[in-house]
């Protein structure tokens, strides 16, 4: 029988949409029982809210003040306790699941599967290589346990209706003391997550400098919509880090992507793949973006913004 | 003094445009220009800077790959590695064999820090550096951005979803590099010709007593679905009332 873990990514008191959306892929396994872990130094508001995503059969707890933070050294063992009863551990492809699925991996003897875009049964999925230029069938081993990223912007998140139950786990193993938690810091922001974001407004190099990139951040507060970037952006200082779209940055799969000065490398294009609608805008009419764009505009971006945002909420 | 050890795979140059070969059995890699991982040239970088404040004393550059990854570690010689070890294998290796065969070689070199990069570029599976550290059972700091050495521990700056997280790990640790840690030096002639002198030895798994392990094969490949082509608009007002048409603004 297929019994599938998956690991809830969470900030301490909310769960986050990357667990609902992995709930979705392992829905797509016929059969799958699905259980959510829960690790956290008080789990227990993260757990009704794992325990109403449909298709969830059981939530299971740990609670542990070494979960303050999720340390990808101190969840793995935790998480090899418990992947006994389980024929597959499945997290979100994010930084919060790369890093602690793959330490996971290692201490279970697997290799383990990245960034599955698509089920084709328990043990073969679908996923990209080459910065999605190519898109591979593979096959697990059979006898040995699943250990697996899930892309989140080929799935839909889970909806509510679930009613599984709750239990508390007793997970009897030694936590290292050799990582520690410092501070994070994070682009305080009152606009929409770029992960989930239903709108994405994105700035690419032609943007010149942070400065100029502040027309986006109109545009996008006018819209609804969250603010990402390209590469040459973040590296050129535009834009921060976590603003990235892309092969190394958030692969997002908005109703509605907005490239605004970006010429559209492959890296940046597997970021965006499963937008459903791209617009691209920029002076040069041979960009690649065009090539991917559902409507294209050829001109300069420092007119075409402030139209934008004009007519954008205007009436008629 | 300080070891450092890092690790660089030979895959598919940054630049080239990667196609599905028309049976399905892989891709197109005749004639195709093959570079150091991008990742793993700012993994050596690093460890170069560490050596260069005098934190390190000797880096040494690991690849797991065919007789044709000896190019790719002359490079790294030529950076400025002190010297490389090749693991030979026949057929490409995944990520749980190659984390074995890089761990039987920690075991035998004794480094303090090891160094990859966050993901290879061919595979994109983003998991060696994590298994190694697993397997080695050491702290790990992926998708590192800043490193500082503080006696026995490292400060490593992470680029995360949330923004960027710093963590302290006690040595030895498994770093792995993020595209913001810093910038690769452009390798000069001169150090060409000096790294054909520097040492490269070349052994294979079973001379290191590492078994083929991986767990996931592959079946087939396939080029991506295209995207459905496009329309160009004249001007603004066009496209937005084409969004607006789809309700996608208002």
């Amino acid at each position: 029988m297929t019994r599938v873990l998956i690991v809830a990514e969470h900030d301490g008191t909310k769960l986050n949409q990357s667990t609902a959306r992995c709930v979705s892929c392992a829905s797509a396994i016929s059969g799958a029982e699905i259980t959510i872990a829960v690790l956290a130094v008080e789990p227990a508001p993260i757990a009704a809210q794992a325990g109403a995503l449909k298709g969830v059969a059981k939530v299971v707890t740990v609670a542990n003040a070494a979960n303050s933070h999720a340390l990808a050294a101190v969840y793995a063992p935790q998480l090899a306790a418990l992947a006994s009863d389980y024929s597959h551990v499945f997290g979100p492809s994010n930084t919060f699941g790369k890093d602690t699925l793959a330490r996971l991996a290692g201490l279970l003897g697997v290799t383990q599967v990245s960034d599955i875009m698509a089920v084709e049964g328990a043990y073969r999925f679908r996923r990209p290589i080459y910065a999605g230029n190519a898109i591979i069938t593979v096959e697990t081993a059979q006898d040995r346990k699943v250990v697996a990223t899930v892309r989140t912007a080929s799935f839909e998140a889970a909806g509510s209706g679930g009613n599984a139950s709750v239990s508390a786990a007793s997970v009897n193993v030694a936590l290292p003391s050799h990582t520690r938690y410092v501070s994070v810091k994070t682009g305080q922001s009152d606009r929409p997550d770029l992960q989930t974001a239903a709108k994405v407004v994105s700035g690419g190099r032609a943007l010149g400098s942070a400065e100029n990139f502040k027309i986006l951040y109109r545009l996008a507060e006018k819209m609804g919509a969250a603010v990402g970037a390209s590469r040459a952006a973040v590296d050129a200082g535009y834009a921060p880090n976590e603003l990235q779209v892309g092969q190394t940055g958030k692969i997002i799969a908005p109703q509605l992507y907005m490239a605004i000065g970006i010429s559209g490398a492959i890296q940046h294009l597997t970021g965006i793949k499963d937008a459903r609608t791209i617009v691209a805008i920029n002076k040069d009419g041979e960009a690649p973006i065009f090539e991917v764009a559902d409507y294209g505009l050829v001109g300069d971006l420092f007119q075409i913004v402030p139209e934008l945002e004009k007519l954008i909420g205007a009436r008629g | 003094m300080r070891k450092i050890m890092v690790c660089v795979k030979r895959v598919v140059d940054y630049n080239v445009r990667v196609r599905v070969k028309p049976d399905g059995t892989g891709v197109v890699l005749d004639g195709v220009k093959m570079s150091v991982n991008p990742f793993d040239d700012i993994a050596l970088e690093e460890a170069l800077r560490i050596r260069e404040r005098g934190e390190a004393g000797e880096v040494i550059t690991v690849s797991i790959g065919p007789d044709e990854a000896q190019q790719q570690l002359r490079t790294t010689l030529a950076m400025g590695a002190d010297r490389s070890i090749l693991v030979k294998t026949a057929q490409p290796v995944g990520p749980l064999t190659a984390a074995k065969a890089i761990l039987a070689v920690i075991k035998r070199e004794g480094p303090e820090i090891v160094i990859l990069g966050k993901q290879a570029i061919d595979d994109d599976n983003a998991q060696t550096g994590q298994l190694v550290a697993a397997l080695w059972d050491r702290p790990q700091a992926t998708f590192a951005s800043k490193v500082e050495i503080k006696g026995t521990m490292l400060t490593v700056t992470r680029e995360v979803d949330a923004g960027l997280e710093t963590i302290e790990v006690d040595l030895p640790a498994v770093i792995t590099t993020d595209l913001r840690l810093n910038e690769p030096r452009y390798v000069k002639l001169p150090d060409i010709m000096k790294a054909k002198k520097k040492p490269l030895e070349v052994t294979d798994l079973a001379a290191l007593g590492v078994a083929e392990s991986d767990t996931v094969k592959v079946l087939k490949y396939e080029p991506p679905k295209p995207r459905a082509k496009g329309v160009m608009v004249k001007d603004v007002a066009e496209l937005v009332a084409a969004l607006k048409s789809k309700g996608l603004v208002s």
